[in-house]
């Protein structure tokens, strides 16, 4: 059944296509990034448009980020964090916050809607849009971590982490990995166009970028 | 359908129903033109936009070339990353298909990401059918579902509801869906977004199966991708012990590098933003993380007729950002529910009459509501040329004949050359403005009462479209 609707639809798909004229190789004609190539301006523009997306976002040494790791979770009075596996226990050493860790029982989605934050890395960060990009790697976990709980604090290496655009964050990405492009806290605008955080997902975005390698 | 009118319409009158027409329209104007402001600001941000739209167009004509090559390497991949493919060719098949599979797995409920996709095939009432729930759970989409409504815009589908009559829904509703709204409700929309969390966390944390769409899936690669705000999709998405996604065959592109063009176009193009807050990227499926089944369901319904037409098959690159529709005239006015058809606007009246056909009136009408402006085709991403798909429809619907059949394809030939004569254009819609009078008011013939049923016809405005875009643009 399904076979022949495959059929088909192929069938249909060059019957249509038969008279059609020769098309090209796309141009691409755009530019790569619009940002200057320069490291701290990079930085800048990072910042700047994570916070317009109202994430909020803060700048650490290696040596400064446990402290300030544990005021955020402080701050907004998290008792319980997720760890994601592969988390460096450094990151954690000054939080007094009950940690669960996703490691050999998997932490159940009612298990993360119990707890108050989560904390991870991230695998890129893209300037131009304001954007962290998750893929699973090492401190960063599962898709579930860092979408039920609702304060998500997200550690990023500005150094080696930080791309100027779109374009020159795909080709650093790997397909086969699930990917979560976060810009900014969950939000809404589908009440008069009102603007409302967290609907779904974290209704607090945290930024900490470590600005020493 | 006979004496069809084949002006120029632009603005309707105003409503009968004045109160409730007043409302709309206010909620439509807000809406639509607080979009197009916010669009423009992040359009102009990238210096090459034009080449991006350009490399969006080209990428997607190439692909739709190529078609049947793209959907053949899409499966391979899909398939190797551990997902199972269908075809469907039409929504029957479709649906079919999905309630199977939900079957399968001994469930009777299903979480959705708003997907235009499944709309377009019913999905929701054809689960019904087989006693199973589908639960919508973008914010838009369940205001909707409650209100036992339809969706009027392709990205915020509640756009035609105002804060107090979603706290009435909310209100009355929610309790019959599952967790009531807590007492003492008010329009206040930070607390009916927290109302609709609370009353949607619970059913995605006992789901086990999502059914979703996708925006774009990679052939070389067997990626799918969801752009969205609330965080409902990345739910939908992960949490579930299945998913289900049903996609158009034309949201194939071929290589993981194209999402290069359309990441920065479509966020931008729809909600105004240099990026919507979540996209989600999964390919197959993944050891512990996420769904441990997937599904792709590949769309037909109607998309290779529409590619068979080489004029009208440029409507498939389409990528669904709604731009469109925020800077059309003729929909700023009717609303989305006009155009009887899950696509609104400029998009609609040329996606539906083709995927469905014009066999019936209110499709046949479709490419006649518009007012031929161009407005639609300068905001496209893609560059779809919209005008010229509506004067073609135009012409194939003159052309099955009917009483009238030649004065409508004599007015349909003027149309084509004015379209190509932009200073003929000018001056046709300052008579077409100076002869308003004599134009009907409701559209002639059997059928077209059904398109001018639901609100009045546009009548010719005063002063020509291009004279008060420009003056109130700037
Ligand atoms: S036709 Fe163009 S502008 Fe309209 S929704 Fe599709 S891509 Fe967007």
């Amino acid at each position: 059944m399904s076979q022949t609707s495959r059929d088909r639809i192929l069938g249909r798909v060059r019957r249509a296509l038969a008279e059609a004229p020769a098309v090209r190789e796309p141009a691409r004609a755009y530019l790569t990034a619009h940002a200057p190539d320069d490291p701290a301006a990079l930085l800048d523009l990072l910042h700047e448009n994570l916070a317009d997306y109202r994430a909020r976002v803060h700048r650490a040494t290696e040596g400064e980020l446990p402290a300030l790791v544990a005021e955020l979770l402080d701050r907004h009075g998290a008792a319980t964090v997720a760890v994601p596996p592969g988390l460096p226990p450094a990151w954690l050493s000054a939080t007094t916050a009950e940690q669960r860790h996703d490691e050999d029982t998997p932490l159940t989605p009612h298990d993360l809607d119990g707890t108050d934050a989560v904390v991870t890395g991230c695998a890129l960060a893209i300037a131009e849009t304001g954007t962290l990009v998750l893929d699973g790697g090492p401190g960063q976990g599962r898709r579930a971590l860092t979408l039920v709980p609702d304060l998500h604090i997200c550690v990023v290496r500005a150094a080696e982490q930080t791309v100027a655009s779109v374009p020159l964050a795909l080709p650093r990405l790997d397909p086969t990995r699930p990917l979560t492009w976060i810009s900014g806290p969950s939000a809404t605008s589908d009440i008069e166009l009102d603007r409302v955080e967290g609907v779904h997902g974290p209704r607090t975005l945290q930024v900490v970028l470590v600005t020493d390698a | 359908m006979s004496g069809t009118f084949v002006g120029m319409p632009a603005f309707p009158k105003a409503a009968h129903d004045a109160v409730r027409d007043t409302t709309l329209r206010a909620n439509l104007r807000h809406a639509t033109h607080t979009i197009r402001d916010k669009r423009a600001v992040a359009v102009a941000e990238l210096a090459d936009w034009a080449a991006l739209r350009e490399a969006g167009r080209q990428i997607k004509d190439r692909t739709l070339h190529h078609l049947d090559a793209y959907l053949v390497q899409l499966e391979e991949a899909v398939t190797a990353a551990g997902g199972t493919v269908h075809w469907a060719s039409d929504a029957a098949e479709a649906n079919r298909i999905v309630a199977d599979l939900v079957k399968a797995t001994g469930e009777t409920e299903v979480v959705k990401v708003k997907s235009m996709a499944t709309q377009e095939i019913g999905l929701n009432e054809a689960l019904e059918a087989e006693g199973i729930r589908a639960y919508e759970t973008d914010l838009a989409e369940l205001i909707v579902q409650l209100g036992e409504d339809r969706p009027s815009h392709i990205l915020v589908p509640a756009i035609h509801r105002n804060r107090g009559e979603i706290r009435d829904i909310f209100a009355s509703e929610m309790g019959e869906w599952g967790r009531p709204a807590p007492d003492g409700l008010t329009d206040r929309p930070a607390e009916l977004a927290e109302a609709a969390r609370l009353h949607l966390r619970e059913k995605f944390l006992r789901a086990k199966v999502g059914v979703s769409g996708a925006n774009f899936m990679v052939a070389e690669t067997g990626t799918l991708v969801v752009v969205e705000s609330e965080g409902n999709g990345r739910m939908c998405l992960t949490l579930p012990e299945t998913l289900i996604s049903v996609v158009g065959i034309e949201k194939v592109v071929p290589t993981w590098r194209d999402l290069e063009v359309f990441l920065q176009t479509l966020p931008r193009s729809s909600t105004a933003e240099r990026m919507n807050p979540y996209t989600s990227m999964w390919t197959g499926t993944t050891d512990a993380d996420g769904p441990t089944a997937f599904h792709l369901v590949l769309l037909d319904n109607g998309r290779t007729d529409t590619l068979a037409d080489e004029v009208g098959r440029q409507a498939l690159r389409c990528i669904r950002c709604s731009a469109c529709l925020n800077v059309c005239p003729v929909y700023e006015r009717a609303g989305g529910h006009a155009y009887g058809s899950v696509y609104p606007g400029p998009i609609g009246a040329i996606l539906t009459p083709q995927l469905r056909g014009t066999r019936s009136e209110l499709d046949a009408s479709l490419p006649y509501a518009s007012s031929l402006c161009g407005a639609c085709y300068d905001v496209c991403p893609v560059a779809i040329d919209i005008p010229e798909v509506l004067v073609h429809l135009r012409e194939k619907v003159a052309e099955r004949g009917g009483p009238g059949h030649r004065l409508e394809k004599a007015a349909v030939k003027a149309a084509a050359w004015v379209l190509d004569h932009p200073a003929a254009l000018a001056a046709g819609e300052r008579l077409a403005s100076r002869t308003r009078a004599l134009h009907p008011k409701r559209l002639p013939g059997p059928g077209a009462s059904q398109w001018t049923e639901s609100r009045d016809l546009p009548e010719m405005p005063a002063e020509p479209f291009r004279d008060w875009w420009k003056r109130n643009r700037t």
